[in-house]
């Protein structure tokens, strides 16, 4: 599961006011390797929630994002190449969601689950 | 039995492993998927400028429509029902991510932030209900509300569907243009009864010219052919209504099939073990008028 994922994912259980964003239990993380294009983390920029992307992607282990980020980082490489690594590469093989309202879990072991 | 699976099971018992492994097996099925999504594709009508999107697949299955966005250089997420056709998604190292959950009880994706969704073969399930707690319209409008909700401004999604019936037609995409969509439905080939496909391609946000609805394919008894690199498949044409009620008989009244088919077949009966007349230059030769 990429964080791409987790960054657009909510509880949608009813009744829950907010669902977002899921706490990240990281066991096993993995790096996959993906083309880089500037182009399309541009694009997402906008609809990225970067504090849950921070918070998620310290909890898999990876330092390396800044606290805030506005789009005028976007122009400078060593803040895209960051960003490229967290979103589309780093992959969490093992561990599990939870909803930060009511604690379900939603594991990602084997089959991959929302 | 019937032929329709939605009659037979639920999606997610249906595809179990037998049935998930027939779709990774089959090349026929795989070829009529990935057909289906490139022309899924199309109609989307994303910006042709080589920038990567953040597509949504509903109904994925074992990712073999999202091999096609894979290929056309799209990030995408898929979701599906049943945990055997993700199992084989996994097996095959699809690029998406994939979600196991129901699109009857909504996605749950945050506002505005997937550029495009496609589905093939699927919204036509949540016409059924399976479970007592299952209320086709409930769940339509939960599915339609949820994809209106996680779409950007502007975004489309096409939906290949196999509606049993009119009414069936007629309730999705009802449901559909109360979620507040808006477009219509395509039917490429109309006249065929195996190669008719129905896309409904709704867009996100009110009307106006970006929303039009594109026109079907082979609309205009153009004839489905098998290479699409002959480029026909480019005239997209209206259905004239008097071509309709065209006699059959004089559609009929073509040309043979040729000698190069009849050398073909001869050679498949051959390969059976039947006993077939040699290969002459009299073979499929044109007969006189008067004969």
């Amino acid at each position: 599961m990429r964080l791409l994922t987790h960054n657009m994912q909510a509880c949608n259980i009813k009744g829950v006011t907010n669902g977002f964003p899921f706490r990240v239990e990281a066991e096993e993380v993995m790096e996959k390797q993906v083309d880089f294009n500037a182009d399309f983390l541009r694009n997402l920029f906008p609809k990225i929630e970067w504090k849950a992307l921070v918070e998620a992607s310290r909890a898999m282990g990876y330092h390396e994002l800044p606290d805030e980020a506005d789009s005028s980082l976007l122009d400078s490489d060593d803040f895209l190449q960051k960003f490229h690594r967290a979103l589309p590469q780093l992959h969490l093989e093992e561990g599990a969601f939870v909803c930060p309202e009511t604690g379900r879990k939603f594991p990602t072991a084997l089959i991959k689950c929302i | 039995m019937s032929s329709r699976p939605e009659l037979q099971a639920p999606p997610e018992i249906f595809y179990d492993d037998v049935e998930a492994h027939k779709y990774t097996s089959s090349s026929r099925i795989i070829e009529i998927q990935a057909k289906i999504s490139e022309r899924a594709l199309e109609l989307l009508n994303l910006p042709n400028d080589g920038v990567p999107r953040l597509l949504l697949d509903i109904g994925c299955g074992s990712g073999l429509s999202g091999e096609t966005l894979s290929e056309n250089g799209h990030q995408w997420i898929g979701l599906d029902i049943s945990q055997s056709m993700l199992n084989v998604a996994l097996e095959r190292e699809v690029e998406g991510d994939l979600l196991l959950g129901d699109m009857g009880q909504g996605l749950g994706l945050r506002p505005g932030v997937i550029d495009g969704a496609i589905s093939i073969s699927a919204v036509q399930w949540l016409c059924n209900a399976d479970k007592s707690s299952h209320e086709p319209r409930l769940r339509l409008k939960a599915f339609f509300g949820s994809l209106y909700k996680c779409l950007s401004r502007g975004a489309r999604a096409v939906l290949q569907v196999y509606p049993e019936n009119l009414a069936q037609r007629e309730l999705i995409l009802g449901t559909a243009m109360r979620a507040g969509f808006a477009g219509g439905v395509v039917v490429d080939y109309p006249h065929s009864t195996k190669n008719r496909k129905e896309y409904l391609v709704l867009t996100c946000g009110p009307s106006s010219l970006s929303t039009s609805v594109p026109i079907g394919k082979g609309e205009d008894g153009e004839s489905y052919s098998d290479d699409d690199s002959s480029g026909d498949d480019e005239e997209d044409q209206t259905v004239s209504i008097s071509d309709r009620h065209r006699p059959r008989k004089k559609q009929k009244t073509k040309k043979g099939k040729g000698r190069a088919w009849l050398l073909k077949k001869k050679e498949q009966m051959r390969r059976k073990g039947n006993v077939v007349p040699p290969d002459t230059k009299y073979t499929g030769r044109k007969r006189k008028a008067r004969f």
